[in-house]
């Protein structure tokens, strides 16, 4: 089953499926300016009245071309353009890229900035699920958790605008470690924040888990086994929904994850239901992470020795980190001059979404909406 | 002249509805102070709808239009009256421009049979279930409509969920209909009616609201009808019809400006119409709460005072929010009119204190009542539920709301005949 080789063959992409007593099949376009396709996704529906007989995404509308920007600046100039990529996740973004870049220059922030590290990436989870959450449950019809995860996502935004003065694209990391130290009050805030949420999830939990519509809507909807999620390179909460217990802080640790016990939570169905159980859970996981790292917060420096002008040695280096979404891959050539030769990122949205096919075939309209929103993609990701 | 005179008062001295008396003038004021009443009640609901939803999701609501957001639906409805009128090239024009009516018409013509009290209808029929019941079925033809004549894909999928949802829901809701309908022959003659008033009336021969009756019959069927209503009118958790996150808006995707209002108008209406079937039904109409737990004249005096404190009490939180208004002066017409619009609500009900205007606004006042907590309900469940898929409310009409209507119905019929026997040997 984890045969790294496993391939499509039995999934079929190519040949659709035919409409029933060859009636004539609909072809609705959905996006890019649908209010349920989370920005500018554009799917092609074709129908067999309500069902869904295949679909094809039509992506780019968001296209600013990152990647390109990165080899016209230098290191430290193309930080800040990784955050508006997942913009709800800006903090993993940039952790990603600069550990990236001290992997080439072979530094190691120091411990103390590792922590903060850590506890703004993982509050960053947090308020990336929230948000995921209240968009999901309003496609299905529930407006009301968005309103209550938006009240409580704004406690995370204002530790970030406290810390570095943004609260979307914060630009919160630079290479080698930190800009700022802590503001006075930093950890306290921050254990305050987390005793405020963890009754705020339960009050999701309330309005979600066991209501019976929200079951029947996402219980066994958008199926996906684990063999076709690692066929297809589906990696996050939609990965670990389906069985497989594979997280990027546990597998290959990067920051200082292994200095922290948490779980991994994992579903067995790899239904939408699964998949906000999971969800639901890491979102426990991550006040548990942060907790021992506000507690444990060390004293010290919190920028490494790095170079004014980074200039790292010709050579390449691929490093991935597991962001709310899934695994964030940064593949960057250095040719020994100050800008890349070539950033190279691998999204996790972009890659997820090609899931979506496989998740939707043979269910009803309704459910792709589901299926879009337990995806959880963001198209500034996608297009990049 | 004297004989319009005579004509327009001989119906006061009688004890029938304007249509039952043959009144044209009385008729016709009946359908004006209905129609107007109606209009207000759907504004009033726009404004607490978002009221209400907004404090349920932790926010404010409308607050800037007006004290409190007070004039939000009368900005809305000017906004709607003045947008361009767009009727898509594609479309099939005349039925396009035809649906909105037919909704609205369908939504308002049901207010001809609704009791508001014993003689406060347009009319009382005979038929006056099947009329409304047949009457508000209606509608999805309008809705048919709108959805073919817009010529989109979108609107085309929405009209007919909600065709097929308003047809399959309206049986379940006919046996929770016939199952109350019968319990109105549990009388000495043996026979029951259809009449709206005389289904009240049967419930206070009783002594009992039909909701308590048998109980839990009553109250299943009431559940059935109760869940039905909500799928009738498109609302959440089952407004498939207008799912926005699916079908952006349904059958009225096409639709804007003063065509749009029709719909939203019938929406509203066509709820309350709902809700007093169920109030007639089940919850005795125009009855006052506990009438026989509570009975006496001296109960009867308590509860007259109800509809004036009633109007009291919200005079009192408009001057209370009055003081709380910001003292900046440019709140201050905002101020000025809230504690105005206080004092208006204090004068009705202080004139409603007059025992003469209490005694004929009483039954109005109680109907409306519950009419109210229906509608509170409505958005209650819009703050709460996720929306049902298609197929699940299909399975959720014809598997489960059938066939418990159809059991209620025979365990109804069969204790109804038993019933001599069991509780007066």
């Amino acid at each position: 089953m984890t045969d790294p080789n496993t391939t499509l063959s039995h999934l079929d992409l190519e040949t659709p499926e035919k409409p029933f007593l060859d009636a004539n099949e609909l072809v609705i376009n959905m996006g890019p300016q649908h209010p349920a396709t989370h920005g500018v996704l554009r799917v092609i529906l074709r129908l067999d009245g309500e069902k869904v007989l295949g679909l094809e995404c039509v992506i780019g509308y968001l296209h600013r071309g990152v990647e390109k920007i990165g080899e016209h600046r230098t290191y430290t100039m193309f930080n800040p353009y990784v955050d508006r990529m997942d913009y709800v996740a800006a903090v993993s973004n940039g952790l990603g890229y600069c550990e990236t870049v001290e992997k080439l220059l072979n530094v190691e922030a120091p411990p103390r900035a590792q922590h903060v590290r850590v506890i703004l990436t993982e509050l960053n989870r947090i308020a990336s699920h929230q948000l995921w959450l209240g968009t999901h449950a309003l496609d299905i019809g529930a407006i009301t958790p968005l309103f209550y995860t938006f009240r409580d996502r704004e406690e995370i935004l204002k530790i970030y605008e406290k810390y570095c003065g943004a609260r979307l694209t914060t630009h919160a990391f630079r290479i080698g470690g930190l800009q700022y130290e802590t503001y006075a009050g930093f950890e306290q805030e921050v254990k305050n924040f987390l005793t405020f949420l963890k009754p705020k999830i339960d009050e999701y939990e309330e309005l979600l888990t066991t209501n019976r519509i929200w079951v029947e809507r996402t219980k066994n909807i958008g199926k996906i086994s684990a063999q076709d999620c690692i066929a297809l390179g589906v990696t996050g909460p939609v990965l670990r929904a389906s069985g497989v217990k594979w997280d990027l802080r546990k597998a290959q640790p990067y920051a200082n994850y292994k200095d922290f016990d948490f779980e991994i939570p994992t579903g067995q169905n790899g239904d939408t239901y699964d998949r906000y159980l999971v969800r639901m859970a890491e979102m426990r996981q991550s006040v548990h992470i942060i907790e021992q790292a506000v507690s444990a917060l060390p004293e010290g420096p919190i920028m490494a020795k790095v170079p004014k002008v980074i200039k790292p040695a010709a050579g390449e280096v691929y490093h991935s980190i597991e962001a709310p979404k899934g695994e964030l891959g940064y593949f960057v050539v250095s040719d020994g001059s100050t800008q890349p030769y070539r950033v190279r990122v691998r999204p996790p949205s972009f890659v997820n979404l090609q899931a979506l096919d496989v998740m939707c075939r043979g269910q009803l309209v309704a459910d792709v909406i589901a299926v879009i929103g337990t995806l959880d993609i963001v198209l500034g990701e996608v297009d990049r | 002249m004297g004989a319009i005179v005579q004509y327009i008062e001989s119906y006061l001295s009688s004890n029938q509805t304007p249509g039952a008396a043959g009144n044209m003038f009385w008729a016709f004021v009946y359908i004006m102070l209905v129609f107007l009443g109606l209009s207000v009640a759907v504004i009033a609901m726009n404004w607490l709808e978002r009221k209400i939803l907004a404090h349920m999701q932790v926010r404010l609501g409308p607050m800037r239009v007006g004290p409190h957001g007070l004039l939000q639906p009368i900005a809305d409805a000017i906004k709607l009256l003045l947008k361009e009128d767009i009727i898509p090239s594609e479309a099939d024009g005349l039925i396009f421009w035809v649906a909105p009516f037919v909704v609205v018409l369908a939504a308002f013509t049901v207010f001809v049979v609704v009791p508001f009290g014993p003689t406060h209808a347009i009319t009382d029929m005979n038929i006056g279930i099947l009329f409304m019941l047949g009457v508000s079925s209606l509608s999805v033809l309008g809705i048919v409509m709108a959805g073919w004549a817009s010529n989109s894909h979108y609107p085309l999928m929405g009209a007919l969920r909600s065709s097929a949802q308003m047809v399959s829901y309206e049986i379940a809701m006919g046996l929770a209909v016939i199952s109350a309908v019968l319990m109105t022959s549990l009388n000495a003659t043996g026979t029951g009616t259809l009449s709206m008033i005389g289904i009240v009336q049967a419930q206070l021969a009783q002594g009992e609201w039909f909701i308590f009756k048998f109980f839990p019959l009553g109250l299943i069927a009431f559940f059935i009808f109760a869940v039905a209503m909500v799928a009738e009118t498109n609302r959440a958790p089952f407004d498939l019809a207008e799912a926005e996150s699916e079908l952006t808006a349904g059958f009225h995707t096409e639709y804007s400006g003063f065509r749009w209002s029709l719909f939203f108008l019938a929406e509203y209406s066509a709820m309350i119409a709902v809700s007093s079937i169920a109030v007639t039904l089940w919850l005795g109409g125009w009855l006052r709460p506990f009438p026989n737990l509570l009975s006496g004249s001296a109960w009867s005096e308590i509860f007259s005072l109800v509809p004036g404190a009633t109007f009291l009490f919200l005079a009192a939180m408009c001057f209370y929010n009055t003081v709380r208004m910001p003292k900046h002066p440019y709140f201050r017409i905002q101020t000025i009119g809230l504690a105005g619009f206080g004092v208006v609500l204090g004068l009705i009900g202080l004139v409603l204190f007059i025992p003469i205007v209490s005694i004929r606004i009483q039954d109005i006042f109680w109907f409306s009542a519950k009419v109210a907590g229906f509608m509170y309900l409505y958005i209650w469940y819009r703050g709460t539920f996720p929306r049902y898929r298609f197929d699940q409310l299909m399975r959720m009409g014809w598997k489960v709301l059938l066939p418990m209507g159809l059991g209620v119905l025979v365990l109804t019929a069969v204790v109804a005949l038993l019933q001599p026997y069991l509780w007066h040997p």
